[in-house]
């Protein structure tokens, strides 16, 4: 391929200089960008992705010369999922531009900018800006927007595959659809890891019209080497459930010794807490291992971060916060402990490791029980014929649409059809209706209720030029402050202090160092005196001041309580659970499996059964005076959980009294006085009926009515939408409640206005959010007429390792009163002794 | 399964108690009734909330007076009193009553037909106008109880509102927190009825001197009310 016309000789030189030759799909955006083509680049790590989405901006500036002092005017702006990787790219194409001495000026900007550089930004734009999507949203909302983005070239995003799943990836495209309407022509850049359907990301990068969805064009870089990835095989059998992997631990250790740097990935916080403990215990050669998760306080991280860059760690434990992103040094080992969840994440993990792409990426995956064995080899298998399953585009959410129609009316004044226009050129909005885009106006000016109660405080108002304008500087203001989609739990910082002997809760004034942060609800669920693990340590909970939760080092030897810190927990996706339910149905490829797998499954068909392809098993057993029944349809802890809610509703109507019930990724039991069993057998058609497609009907709706997750997912939308404002960090309400509640503002609201926009909104998030009742329902489909029933004297091998998480994540029931009543009668039963 | 054949939960139940030796019932909607003298005690309607919020900017569902209302027409339809006592912050803001929509003026005034009715004010309407109907105190009695909105100091025999109580159970690493009424058989202090009223935790030092021999918290489960002492109680 002749790439003289496109690179110019500087830029030739600059790669020779540095032993490299352009690569092709560099060579290839570079022909896009002259055609003006927005373009989705899609590439395996290592593949010199950033460079080639910056190749085009630095050739373009490069020959339009220095600028006039003023500045020319931003060019492109690139556009990044996490802060720090907006603040490390920026730093990663300074080096060819410093090297080749180009004039081109590149800043970056986050919500930790200082005001006055932000304001400068504006008034002298660089030529590059590295940003964040809620810093677009907040630049855009100003009335300078058109003047500062008026002559903007590129926009480049990057990880699109992890922005575009998420309520920030619907804010991002409102806000390129902006962009667009002020700077017509823009062309766009995504940068993605491998993708099941790169059609819905070339979707997202360009303008959607009527007729058939715009496309952007596609580079797809093939392939790199194949990674060489395989379950870590202990030789001994695995336990039937847990999820620490103590066992695996010195193999790890073994594994950490002999690399030279290891990224050890967990699923939760407290399995990353755990296996740092673990690694140290066993750490004899006092090798440097450090632990990195988002809760952890940000100046630790930063030093791991740190370190790691400068190749002083052999190995760091971590969770999702660095599933993405940032280049750390040289990474030749990836260990991921526990269940994969999910083909295309184990993917981003392994590819952490080895970021040159023409050497294989080197990872182990350890299972900690034996269904995890079944779903590491369910993610093998699809990262053998390179199957991805990254979730379905989004429709965009409503919540978001209400921020942006607000921030829109901050900059400008807007006629109503011209901005309905505007936000169905972006993807995720392309069918939003008039009718609701109508009802979000409505909200935004005076919360759309039915009772026009609010007309006198509307927010926006409708002109006599018929645009619709914000009141007044205050809703501006109140808008700056509200934006972002991302509506973490109130979190408290965890501070170290010396707390007075004996008396619990009595903290002695001397305050000690900040260690992390925590959600509020896991702190207000403890008790003064629980003990927790946390930053690698064991912590004893002592009291909760100000915005801070107070602890005390537990003395040593201390069991942890809480076992609960969970953090972001995956549901195993759908698409992964299919394999594991195909690897069951083959009972010839089950001596692939290893640790005691195949047997287990070939104990499970001599002593139950194992169900064909498409069915359901349902076990019923009576155990310690309970009958138990247990359902195994494979669709994720939160779809599981949902189900065990509604479940238990239906056999408390059925009168078989249940009691509890316990879910994880594969299972569900539920436990009950009567015999479910007996009721199964004698009454055809009972199953049917218990797991019938009506339980998402009247059955959901009551619990929704009461669900805490409900009332969560309710927030979170309140929150985006501006109904009610943000905390903000160190303002965390004392005493009094300063704002009102929003389980209150949903009760009411629920009951007066059911269809009301917002509610519209939850729902649609709780369909595939906390509570998955989408995916439910296409399992209530899937099993019609195909529920295999096996009743049993004893539980069955596949049905232990659900039985075993009873105790440790066992779920009462939702019910408030079930607490209260337990309280109660402690206090009675301590009364009469 | 044969879902007609179940029975729908039974109607929560009030609690029976006594305060300074009259008998009187615990709703679960947050009033209490006193049997023989027929009187129903609230506390903190806090009507009009939800537009006090809309005048700033939060569009809070603008339906909670209507819904305050509602409730409160229906305890006074279960218990059919003579005489309502209303403990102060009936209203949320001194302009809370002008804001009043028609259909709630209606529903109140309708509830209020041929009751005495007594609203006691409240630091959040301190200076109510007689308009709203029935008689603005600034306190009154109830046999050997007073009835005001702020709790006095130290130990006496009252019925008081102004803070909003609710109780926090913690247990198995979950958590509930729902009204309360907190009571020693002296004093009593009522949750706060309004829609959108939210609470005080009962373990805040606020309520030890009132009740410096300790206090029952009768909490306001789902389908009953639930007696519990401080020390199954948790902080915020």
């Amino acid at each position: 391929m002749t790439t003289a016309p496109l690179l110019p000789a500087r830029f030739r030189e600059w790669f020779a200089s540095r032993g490299w030759a352009p690569r092709r799909h560099q060579i290839e955006l570079l022909a896009k960008a002259r055609d003006g083509r927005s373009t989705l680049l899609v590439a395996p790590t290592g593949a010199g992705k950033t460079l080639a989405g910056f190749l085009p901006s630095l050739v373009d500036l490069a020959e339009t010369g220095p600028a006039p002092l003023k500045g020319r005017g931003l060019h492109t702006l690139y556009i990044s999922p996490l802060k720090a990787l907006a603040i490390d790219v920026a730093r990663n194409v300074e080096t060819p531009v410093r090297e080749m001495e180009l004039p081109i000026r590149i800043e970056s900007r986050t919500g930790d900018t200082p005001a006055a550089k932000r304001k400068r930004q504006v008034e002298r734009p660089p030529d590059i800006l590295m940003t964040t999507p809620e810093q677009l949203a907040l630049m855009l909302a100003s009335p300078s927007a058109s003047e500062l983005f008026g002559g903007l070239k590129r926009v480049v995003l990057d990880e699109l595959h992890a922005l575009v799943t998420s309520k920030r990836g619907d804010l991002l495209s409102l806000d390129l659809a902006r962009l667009r309407a002020i700077a017509p022509t823009f062309a766009a850049t995504g940068l993605s890891a491998t993708v099941r359907e790169p059609d819905a990301l070339r979707r997202y990068l360009v303008g959607q019209g009527r007729g058939a969805p715009a496309l952007a064009d596609l580079v797809v870089v093939e392939g790199g080497a194949e990674p060489d990835i395989r379950i870590l095989d202990l030789g001994h059998d695995l336990p039937l459930a847990g999820h620490l992997g103590p066992s695996a631990m010195p193999a790890i250790y073994g594994l950490i010794r002999e690399h030279k740097t290891t990224l050890v990935f967990t699923n939760t916080r407290f399995q990353a807490e755990y296996t740092f403990q673990e690694l140290w215990r066993l750490n004899d050669d006092v090798l440097p291992i450090a632990i990195h998760h988002g809760s952890l306080d940000v100046e630790q991280r930063r030093r791991v971060e740190a370190a790691m860059t400068a190749g002083k760690l052999k190995a760091v434990v971590c969770t999702a916060t660095l599933d993405l992103g940032i280049d750390w040094g040289d990474v030749d080992l990836v260990v991921n402990v526990g269940a994969p969840k999910g083909a295309s994440r184990i993917m981003q993990r392994i590819g952490r490791a080895n970021h040159r792409m023409e050497e294989p990426s080197k990872a182990y995956l350890a299972p900690t029980n034996r269904f995890e064995i079944l779903e590491c080899q369910a993610a093998l298998d699809a990262i053998a014929v390179a199957a991805q399953d990254t979730p379905d585009p989004r429709t965009g959410a409503l919540d978001v649409l209400a921020q942006h129609v607000l921030g829109r009316a901050c900059a400008e004044p807007f006629a109503l059809e011209e901005l309905y226009d505007e936000v169905r050129q972006a993807a995720p909005y392309a069918d939003l209706s008039w009718e609701d885009f109508g009802a979000v106006v409505d909200f935004v000016a005076t919360g759309g209720y039915a009772l026009r109660a609010y007309e006198r405080f509307a927010k926006i108002v409708r002109g006599a030029d018929g645009r619709w304008r914000v009141r007044d500087g205050r809703v501006a203001q109140q808008y700056r402050m509200n934006v972002g989609t991302i509506t973490e739990a109130t979190m408290l910082k965890v501070r170290l202090s010396r707390s007075s002997p004996g008396k619990a809760g009595a903290v002695a004034p001397r305050r000690g160092r900040i260690l992390g942060e925590v959600e509020e609800g896991f702190v207000e669920a403890m008790s003064p005196g629980d003990t927790f693990i946390f930053a690698g340590e064991i912590l004893r909970f002592e009291a909760i001041q100000e915005d801070e939760a107070l602890v005390t080092r537990a003395t040593a030897g201390t069991d942890p309580k809480i076992p609960a810190y969970a953090g972001a927990k995956f549901p195993l996706s759908t698409f992964l659970a299919a394999r594991v339910r195909g690897i069951l149905a083959e009972p010839a490829e089950w001596h692939r499996l290893p640790m005691g797998a195949g047997e287990w499954l070939e104990q499970q068909r001599r002593r139950s059964l194992i169900p064909a392809p498409g069915e359901m098993l349902v076990e019923t057993f009576p155990r310690q005076r309970r009958h138990y029944l247990v359902a195994f349809p494979f669709e994720g802890r939160l779809a599981h959980q949902t189900l065990g809610m509604l479940l238990t509703r239906r056999l408390e109507r059925a009168r078989l009294r249940p009691l509890g019930f316990v879910a994880n990724d594969y299972g569900i039991a539920t436990w009950c006085m009567g015999d479910v069993g007996e009721m199964a057998e004698r009454e055809p058609g009972f199953l049917d009926t218990l797991f019938g497609e009506d339980m998402l009907g009247d059955d959901l709706e009551e619990w929704l009515a009461e669900s805490a997750m409900m009332k969560r997912t309710f927030r979170d939308c309140a929150v985006i939408a501006g109904l009610i404002e943000r905390n903000h960090p160190g303002e965390r309400k004392t005493r009094r409640q300063v704002t009102v509640s929003t389980d209150l503002v949903y009760d009411v609201l629920r009951r007066h206005e059911p269809d009301h926009i917002l509610l519209r909104a939850a729902r649609a998030d709780a369909a595939t959010g906390l509570l998955d009742v989408k995916r439910l329902g296409a399992m209530l489909v899937r099993i019609r007429g195909r529920i295999r029933h096996k009743a049993l004297d004893r539980v069955s091998p596949l049905a232990i390792s659900l039985i075993l998480e009873i105790g440790r994540e066992s779920v009462i029931g939702e019910a408030a009163d079930e607490i209260l009543a337990e309280a109660e009668a402690m206090l009675l039963e301590e009364a009469l002794a | 399964m044969n879902a007609a054949a179940m029975a729908l939960p039974q109607k929560i139940a009030a609690a029976e108690t006594e305060i300074a030796g009259l008998a009187c019932l615990l709703d679960p909607s947050g009033a209490m009734f006193f049997t023989a003298e027929k009187a129903l005690v609230v506390a903190d309607l806090h009507l009009e909330k939800g537009s006090s919020y809309a005048r700033r900017g939060s569009f809070l569902p603008p339906y909670d007076t209507r819904a305050t209302i509602a409730s409160l027409a229906g305890v006074i339809g279960r218990y059919l009193p003579r005489r309502v006592v209303a403990l102060g912050d009936s209203f949320h803001d001194r302009r809370g009553p002008e804001r009043l929509g028609e259909a709630e003026r209606r529903a109140l005034a309708e509830a209020m037909a041929g009751l005495d009715w007594i609203w006691i004010t409240g630091n959040h309407d301190p200076d109510l106008r007689p308009e709203i109907g029935g008689e603005v105190l600034p306190e009154t009695e109830l046999g050997p109880l007073r009835l005001r909105h702020h709790p006095a100091a130290g130990a006496c025999r009252e019925l008081a509102g102004h803070l909003h109580p609710v109780a926090k159970v913690v247990l198995y690493g979950r958590s509930v927190r729902a009204k309360a009424f907190l009571s020693d058989g002296d004093r009593c202090v009522l949750p706060a009825f309004g829609a959108y009223a939210g609470g005080l935790n009962a373990c805040d030092e606020v309520f030890g001197p009132l009740f410096p021999s300790g206090f029952t918290a009768h909490v306001i489960g789902r389908n009953r009310l639930f007696a519990l002492a401080p020390a199954a109680l948790c902080g915020d």
